[in-house]
């Protein structure tokens, strides 16, 4: 079986984040990135998958600071296949990228294509119902772990309020992974440094994107000041004296 | 081509999701500036009497023993009709399971502009959308002709979008479901055996910020103290301390305690989604530019290590 | 004139016997020392040849001198008196052995004659009774007042291998003596006196008359002989095999700085799957056991949840070495929640009569745990945070100095100017919000002092020091590299840790290409600035506290004294607690720990730490040496409901009050 995982970068929140100046965007100076949560989660159900049945992994996203680091670590947890998308991809948005990965995938015939169910900066919709429909393919989302049976895929869809569905799709098929049946394992450093030197990054380079598809943000900023909380200063005993007036205030004791 | 505003309804085994009125609430303010009506369409079978408390000035209804339950697959291509054939000046989905497994998808099949994680919209009827794990806000025209727009709550209150008035329903002709590549199999319940959180009139809610499984004692005591339960956002289930029954958030239960005590979490929009509509939420977090102090009403920076032995007596004390 | 007629009464088949039976004896005593050996010879290859004087030197002392056996009074003297009366008595019989084998059949004379032959029996004579007496102790304590240390292992062959080594060695001595004190009371030589306890026994046998006692005599020097062969030639498959081992492992013992852990096996992988991946040295570790049990009895991991025991770790991985079932040693034979227990604080080393290095062993299985990414969440969280921020707290490495805000004049960038003294935060310093606090005191208590002083700001890294001792050696590498490089291009005289483990790694783990400056932990060096009148007080704080050595700081790198002249230089008095120094109870948080999720515990180290301080008349002050500590047992005094009792200071803490 093969399993295509496009993944991509997103800001790192562990930054700060700042706007630039014209206000319609965030401080690329500043910016760190990395990997997608939900995309790590793809990968590592792709991984399990592979695992459990047997089959081809390949990873793929579009080139940046800290991609063949991404994509070696990928290869350290049992990825077989790295791709990374070469070109000019500073004003990308998820449509231009589904396009993209769509070509790529069409070449490559997967039996599954894992991606992460969202990102953080998702503005224009998320790429994995994108890519699905540009490959006429069908989509699943939230998936919380499956099992591929013949030409099915058995995914576990999860609702709110825990509940869980049972799915059954046709592969080939894209899935939107909201968590892999493991959380994202943790490869050891030696391990990375090793596959850095046995495995490969196939180079595509990519001519030009079509941004058309995507949607224009007029202003940035950051939730504002009157929407936050008042707050109690003070030690543990002042802040509990106020908590405990509160609560019989509000009548919970 | 017209100024309408759809909104999706969404709706799970019988009942309407909450989600969907907070769409519908935001579609009366979108309606307001784009000056359009407000529609709800259902899909479902047999499933008409859901329109009854939606507050939309007409409803369409597609009836089909496919659209039973939920599934992208049969949803897509049931909604690519109406929208076309209507061509509203929006649509709007919930930005979640069932939502954003088809407005994506509709989007590039229609060749329709896309807004995800919109909040709100404002007077001028722009969108203003969620983004960065809540750390930042993104404004924009709404797109046209037809936007397709994913909701995520907190910007209405869920009673904004319900009304007594039901609304005028027309049944559209379902379009042929076959071939469908998606299907239920089944539901698996979620555990119920547990205190069922969304009852508790108050929630002690733990976060990353509780470091350990041990430290979880310190939350019980002061919830027992307080008569109340202890819930925990995905970190804490995620590491196994807390089981999934007390799950808060986006995957998780979604609850409206009279107090909602949060402590050491940091207010990612998918826990927020689970606990916005709390009566008075107040939030411990040493960090004080975490997303969490933007929907609560209290909040303080102390280390909830140094607070909880303390509150804990106190609350005893005080009983 | 005295001498003693070997051979006596002992027929001449028997004597031919005795021969033919030590030929055997040895055969099989060799074979089984043969097959140690070559089990050793698996292992992987380390050097353990430097320093040989030094070697040497400890080698007299510890094992002549038992020196750390003698650390505990009972079974340090029980063990003296054993050791040196078995000894002896093997030199005697040696002695005796020459004297007729070898002097008398080839060179026709004796020299155990006269008063040589006098002063030979008395010694033995009363050497036998200090076995006696210490195998007495040694049945005590096993039986009677069976110490836990000695009883929880549930090996029923390991119990029969205690019982027999007690057993055979009273049954040789006893019936030494009863041969002895038989021939004396048949022969009645006029120099008997000088073999007290045999005269006293040939007393008691004087009533039976001959020709009984002759027949006696042969019947329990047969008997002597057999047991003292048989121990002798089964001596390689007991546990009397640690008088060979011991030794052995004492004289190969690590001559390296104790902070410096050895680096990783790479093939096959990192670290140790299997046991042949252990280096020789281990494996003779494991085979150097004697199963005493101090190192459990000092383990902070076995005192909280009994986990993790260094003894029964030593002792399934020696039946390890020998099962023949193919179990596998991760899973099977230890389990990776013993090895994620561990502190790495070096009790348990520090103790080990046989000089056993339970940590780098430790060490080597979690490499491979990590290697195959087999660790709790939180470890794994704070694996990718210190890889990808540089710090465990998984914040932006740009907040690293965010402590400094606001303290005037700013603390100098050492990147950007020289400094005398690069102050190394250290990660809970830097980042840990309850600590802020204490890091700004120490600022100002180096700019009070007049201290040319400045950090790295955000080209810091967390040192590794921990890191290494999960077992994610790479990590640690890629940590140390990016450190030091940007050490390299940094002007300063003297490094300042405010971390012990970080001055670990810094003093005894980077690679400084023989260039190491001079590095300094901070109690050091207040010390050394009040020493020079640097640093001058104003008050004396007149309080009565007790000082935790943090296991980095002291056992490790033997800081033991720097930390309390600080102290008392604050006008503070020191209450020691029963375990200090050397001995001292680690908080729990090291070797990772502090990044691990905590079992079901039963008391948590730093629990029972401070409880042991509470119990101290008069003290009312916890002093520490590292912001791990602080955390810890801040923690751990409210969690033990001690906060009115006790107040956990950072020793700037007091030195800031005093200036």
């Amino acid at each position: 079986m093969k399993i295509a995982v496009p993944v991509k970068f997103v800001p790192d929140l562990v930054e700060e984040l700042t706007i630039d100046p014209s206000g319609a965007a965030l401080d690329t100076s500043w910016l760190r990135l990395i990997i997608n949560e939900f995309d790590d989660h793809a990968v590592e159900q792709a991984i399990l998958l592979k695992e459990r049945g047997g089959g081809q992994v390949t990873v793929m996203m579009t080139e940046s600071d800290g991609a063949d680091d991404f994509l070696f670590t990928a290869a350290a947890k049992g990825a077989d296949q790295l791709v990374k998308l070469t070109g000019d991809f500073s004003s990308i948005n998820n449509h231009a990228l589904a396009h993209v990965y769509a070509d790529l995938l069409k070449e490559l015939q997967p039996d599954l294509v894992l991606t992460g169910v969202q990102a953080h900066n998702d503005i224009d919709g998320a790429v994995g119902p994108l890519l699905a429909e540009l490959l006429g393919l069908p989509y699943v989302g939230y998936v919380a772990g499956l099992t591929v049976q013949g030409d099915k895929a058995v995914v576990r869809k999860e609702y709110s309020g825990g509940l869980v569905a049972e799915i059954e799709v046709k592969l080939p098929a894209v899935l939107g992974i909201q968590a892999a049946e493991q959380p994202p394992r943790y490869v050891a450093y030696s391990k990375i440094r090793q596959v850095m030197g046995t495995a490969k990054i196939e180079e595509r380079p990519v001519a030009g994107l079509d941004l058309s598809g995507g949607t224009a943000v007029s202003r940035l900023f950051q939730p504002e000041a009157a929407e936050r909380a008042t707050m109690l200063e003070g030690g543990a005993d002042e802040v509990a004296d106020r908590l405990v007036a509160i609560f019989k205030e509000i009548g919970t004791l | 081509m017209s100024q309408d505003i759809f909104v999706v309804i969404e709706h799970l085994r019988g009942e309407v999701a909450e989600i969907s009125y907070v769409m519908l609430a935001g579609a009366r303010q979108l309606s307001q500036s784009s000056g359009g009506n407000v529609t709800a369409i259902l899909l479902g079978h047999n499933a008409q009497g859901l329109t009854g408390n939606l507050a939309a000035d007409k409803a369409l209804y597609v009836d089909h023993a496919a659209l039973a339950e939920f599934t992208s697959d049969a949803y897509i291509t049931a909604l690519a009709g109406p929208i076309r054939e209507h061509a509203p000046r929006a649509v709007i989905f919930g930005h979640s399971s069932i939502g954003m497994d088809i407005a994506s998808g509709l989007s590039a099949k229609l060749g329709l502009p896309i807004v995800a994680s919109c909040r709100s919209f404002t007077a001028e009827g722009k969108f203003v959308s969620q983004i960065c794990g809540g750390k930042i806000m993104a404004e924009g025209d709404l797109p046209g002709p037809t936007a397709l727009v994913t909701m995520v709550p907190g910007g209405y209150k869920a009673e904004q979008g319900q009304s007594a008035q039901p609304p005028a329903v027309t049944t559209v002709p379902a379009p042929t479901l076959e071939g469908l590549r998606v299907a239920l199999k089944q539901y698996i319940e979620p555990d119920t055996s547990d205190v069922d959180i969304t009852k508790e009139a108050m929630l002690v809610s733990v976060g990353r910020g509780i470091q350990n499984k041990d430290n979880i004692g310190l939350a019980n005591e002061l919830a027992e103290a307080l008569g109340c339960a202890v819930s925990a956002s995905r970190p804490v289930v995620d590491q196994g301390w807390m089981p999934t029954t007390r799950l808060i958030g986006k995957s998780g239960k979604r609850v409206k305690p009279k107090i909602y005590l949060a402590l050491g979490i940091s207010g990612a929009p998918e826990h927020v989604e689970g606990m916005a509509d709390s009566n008075v939420i107040i939030a411990i977090n040493t960090d004080q530019n975490a997303p969490i102090f933007t929907v609560a009403k209290y909040g303080a920076t102390i280390d909830m290590f140094d607070l909880l032995p303390v509150l804990t007596e106190k609350v005893k004390q005080a009983k | 004139m005295p001498i003693r007629e070997t051979f006596w009464n002992i027929p001449h088949w028997a004597e031919i016997t005795q021969y033919v039976l030590a030929l055997l004896t040895a055969i099989v005593f060799l074979y089984g020392i043969l097959r140690h050996v070559l089990r050793w010879r698996k292992g992987k290859p380390e050097k353990r040849f430097d320093r040989l004087g030094g070697r040497l030197w400890s080698f007299i002392v510890q094992v002549f001198g038992q020196r750390r056996t003698l650390d505990e009074a009972y079974p340090g003297i029980m063990h003296f008196t054993i050791f040196w009366g078995m000894l002896v008595l093997a030199i005697g019989t040696a002695l005796a052995t020459v004297d007729w084998d070898v002097t008398h059949l080839f060179f026709g004379f004796q020299f155990l004659t006269g008063w040589v032959y006098i002063i030979f029996e008395l010694t033995l004579d009363i050497l036998g009774l200090l076995v006696i007496v210490g195998l007495g102790m040694a049945i005590y304590r096993r039986y009677a007042s069976r110490p836990a240390r000695l009883q929880n292992f549930p090996a029923k062959a390991l119990a029969r291998d205690d019982a027999y080594v007690l057993i055979m060695l009273t049954l040789i001595t006893i019936s030494g003596y009863l041969t002895e004190g038989l021939r004396l009371a048949v022969t009645q030589p006029e120099w008997a006196v000088w073999s007290p306890i045999g005269n006293v026994i040939a007393a008691a046998f004087l009533s039976i008359g001959d020709p009984t006692n002759q027949a006696l005599h042969l019947v329990i020097w047969a008997f002597h002989i057999l047991t003292a062969f048989g121990v002798l030639a089964f001596l390689p498959f007991t546990k009397l095999f640690h008088i060979f081992s011991v030794p052995l492992n004492i004289f190969f013992r690590s001559m390296k700085p104790a902070g410096a852990l050895p680096a990783a096996n790479m093939e096959g992988g990192m670290g140790v799957k299997e046991w042949k991946q252990f280096t020789w040295k281990q494996l003779l570790d494991f085979d150097s056991c004697t199963r005493c049990g101090r190192c459990q009895d000092v383990c902070p991991a076995y005192a909280s949840a009994q986990i993790l025991s260094p003894r029964n770790m030593m002792i399934k991985l020696d039946a390890h070495l020998w099962d023949k079932n193919g179990h596998s040693l991760h899973g099977e034979v230890i389990a990776a929640d013993e090895l994620w227990a561990c502190t790495t604080c070096r009790a348990c080393v520090q103790v080990c009569p046989a000089f056993i290095d339970h940590i780098s062993t430790f060490v080597d299985m979690r490499r491979h745990l990590v290697d195959q990414g087999r660790m709790d969440k939180m470890l794994q969280d704070a694996l990718a945070n210190v890889g990808r921020y540089g710090n465990s707290f998984g914040q932006s490495d740009r907040m690293r100095a965010k402590w400094t805000q606001g303290i005037q004049p700013p603390v100098p960038d050492a990147r950007r100017e020289p400094v005398e003294y690069l102050w190394f935060v250290g990660d809970y310093a830097s980042y840990n919000a309850t600590l802020t606090e204490i890091t700004r005191m120490t600022a100002a208590v180096f700019q009070k002092a007049g201290l040319n002083f400045g950090i790295l700001y955000d080209g810091e890294r967390n040192s590794g020091n921990d890191v290494r001792r999960v077992g994610e050696e790479g990590l640690f590498e890629m940590l140390a590299e990016k450190n030091s490089q940007v050490l390299s291009k940094v002007q300063f005289q003297t490094i300042v840790t405010t971390d012990p483990h970080t001055y670990n790694t810094l003093k005894n783990e980077y690679k400084w290409d023989g260039n190491r400056p001079n590095i300094l932990h901070y109690a050091e060096l207040l010390d050394q600035l009040i020493c020079a009148g640097r640093l001058k007080f104003s008050k004396k704080l007149g309080y009565k506290v007790t000082y935790h050595d943090p296991c980095y700081l002291g056992r490790y790198n033997d800081v033991y004294d720097a930390p309390r002249r600080v102290i008392e230089a604050t006008g503070c008095q020191v209450i020691e607690m029963p375990r200090c120094r050397e001995r001292a109870f680690c908080c729990g948080a090291g070797g990772g720990r502090i990044w691990m999720e905590e079992k079901d515990i039963k008391e948590r180290p730093s629990e029972s730490r401070i409880r042991e301080a509470v119990n101290l008349e008069g003290v009312n002050t916890f002093v520490v040496a590292c912001p791990k500590d602080a955390t810890m047992y801040r923690d751990a005094v409210k969690t033990t409901g001690n906060e009115s009792r006790l107040a956990v200071k950072d020793l700037i803490e007091l030195v800031h009050a005093a200036l």
